[in-house]
């Protein structure tokens, strides 16, 4: 082999730069998109949605599920009926004993069954896709747990003490993966995307579903992700790939 | 209690004068056990508001008595249904600022700021079930003008 030729190299580390600068653009325009301003309501240019990636995702690991646990304040210990916002789900293939495994949380639905069902207006969706319970008109009649095709909702059932300012929750409500929308509204990300990417599995992928240049958007084309039941056309916000 | 109507009725002129003095009287000496309620050995709770960080609140301090109610439940809806996030009428905020310096807390005790009011006012809040009454350690609150 010739002698490294580091002129070149100094080159093309110029050419990655410019490379940087001319994305640039695009990208501020995304970040904003992002970081709302406080006072601005959300809106439905975007629509957050996520990807799953079947392939990456490990059967042995929760990090998502112990975050999620973490950020929300949900019960450490569980009990049969203590709250699950997220879940591995094991799935196997009876004729070739192929096993894989993934979470499921709700899958924000764009037409959400739950918000069909729930008599008060509590279930709602909201403008930029986020399907949440308003605890502040739910009575916790649970029709929206029997209505979810995915038992993505847990029902309160004991009083709750040491609740994170962020995250208010009670017995006798009905709740589910607000998707963090607290982090979302002030620019981050889902507590479960970040912990799946530190747990370098990066299985999980948040992004906006309305921007065709979105990584999500890119990946779920890339991997042709499908919804869980895409039968029951609900057009969820969460897609699988590689099941 | 005495029908005053009907006995100044049959009265003349210098009775019923008698008679308002009496029941001026009368009506003085009630009010004296209520203000001795002020004092702390009283069977009455009077409320003590105790303003844990002196200075402004996010509103007139005349429209905080009467509306923070209103403040509450308009901005709650703004913040669930609409993701708006600004912090001066938040929930978080209020009792960022108005915690006790002793307990970090607005409710428990009867000096805590959100409760003393509303104990002796007979109003109870079930928003403490899922809401903190504890302030976030190291979240310094927005007064007015933020
Ligand atoms: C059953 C649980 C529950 C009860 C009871 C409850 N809240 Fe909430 N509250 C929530 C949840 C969940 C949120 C959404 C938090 C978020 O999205 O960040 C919230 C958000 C809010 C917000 C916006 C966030 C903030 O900190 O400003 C306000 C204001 C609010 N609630 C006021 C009240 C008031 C006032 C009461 C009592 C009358 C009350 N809530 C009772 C669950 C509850
Ligand atoms: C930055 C700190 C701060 C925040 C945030 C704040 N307050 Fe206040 N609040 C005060 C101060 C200081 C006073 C006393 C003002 C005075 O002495 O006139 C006060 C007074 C009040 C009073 C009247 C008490 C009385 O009898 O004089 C009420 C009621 C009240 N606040 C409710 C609230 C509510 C509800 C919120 C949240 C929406 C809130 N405050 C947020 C600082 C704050
Ligand atoms: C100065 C006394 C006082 C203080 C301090 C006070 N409140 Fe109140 N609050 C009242 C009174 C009186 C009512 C009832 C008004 C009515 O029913 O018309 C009330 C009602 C409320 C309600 C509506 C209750 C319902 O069932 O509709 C909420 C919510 C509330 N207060 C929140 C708070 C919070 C939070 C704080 C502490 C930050 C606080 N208040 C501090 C006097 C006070």
């Amino acid at each position: 082999m010739s002698e490294v030729n580091t002129g070149r190299r100094q080159v093309l580390a110029w050419g990655a730069a410019m490379a940087g600068v001319a994305l640039a653009p695009g990208v501020t325009l995304f970040e904003l998109a992002q970081a709302r301003s406080p006072e601005e309501a959300a809106s439905n240019k975007v629509r957050w949605g996520m990807l799953v990636d079947v392939n990456r995702c490990a059967s042995d690991c929760d990090a998502c599920v112990t975050a999620c646990d973490q950020e929300n304040g949900l019960p450490q210990t569980k009990t049969p009926t203590s709250a699950q916002w997220i879940r591995k789900v094991e799935l196997k293939d009876l004729r070739t004993g192929a096993t894989k495994s993934a979470p499921v949380m709700c899958q924000h639905c764009a037409e959400p069954p739950c918000v069909d069902v729930c008599p008060t207006g509590a279930s709602f969706k909201r403008a930029d896709g986020i399907v949440l319970v308003d605890r502040h008109t739910c009575i916790g009649c649970r029709y929206c747990m029997m209505a979810c095709p995915y038992q993505a909702r847990s029902f309160v059932h004991e009083p709750v003490t040491g609740q994170k300012p962020e995250v208010p929750r009670g017995k006798g409500c009905v709740e589910s993966c607000t998707l963090c929308v607290h982090r979302i509204d002030r620019g981050g990300t889902p507590a479960c995307v970040e912990a799946c990417a530190a747990s370098g599995h990066k299985a999980i992928v948040f992004g906006n579903l309305n921007d065709p240049n979105s990584e999500l958007s890119q990946r779920i084309a890339e991997l042709r992700a499908a919804p869980l039941r895409p039968d029951l056309r609900l057009n969820q916000g969460v897609r699988y790939a590689g099941i | 209690m005495i029908n005053r109507q009907a006995l100044a009725g049959r009265a003349t002129p210098s009775v019923r004068a008698w008679w308002r003095t009496v029941v001026a009287f009368a009506c003085a000496l009630s009010v004296l056990p209520a203000m001795a309620a002020d004092a702390p050995a009283s069977r009455v709770p009077a409320p003590t508001v105790a303003i844990a960080a002196p200075g402004k609140c996010v509103e007139d301090t005349p429209f905080m008595l009467r509306n923070h109610m209103e403040l509450l439940k308009h901005h709650r809806d703004k913040t669930v249904r609409d993701g708006i996030r600004t912090t001066q009428h938040s929930l978080a905020n209020c009792v960022n600022c108005h915690a006790s310096k002793v307990t970090g807390r607005v409710t428990g005790g009867k000096d805590a700021f959100c409760e003393s009011c509303h104990k002796f006012s007979a109003v109870k809040l079930d928003c403490w079930d899922c809401h903190t009454d504890r302030a976030q350690a190291g979240l310094a609150a927005a007064g007015a003008g933020k």
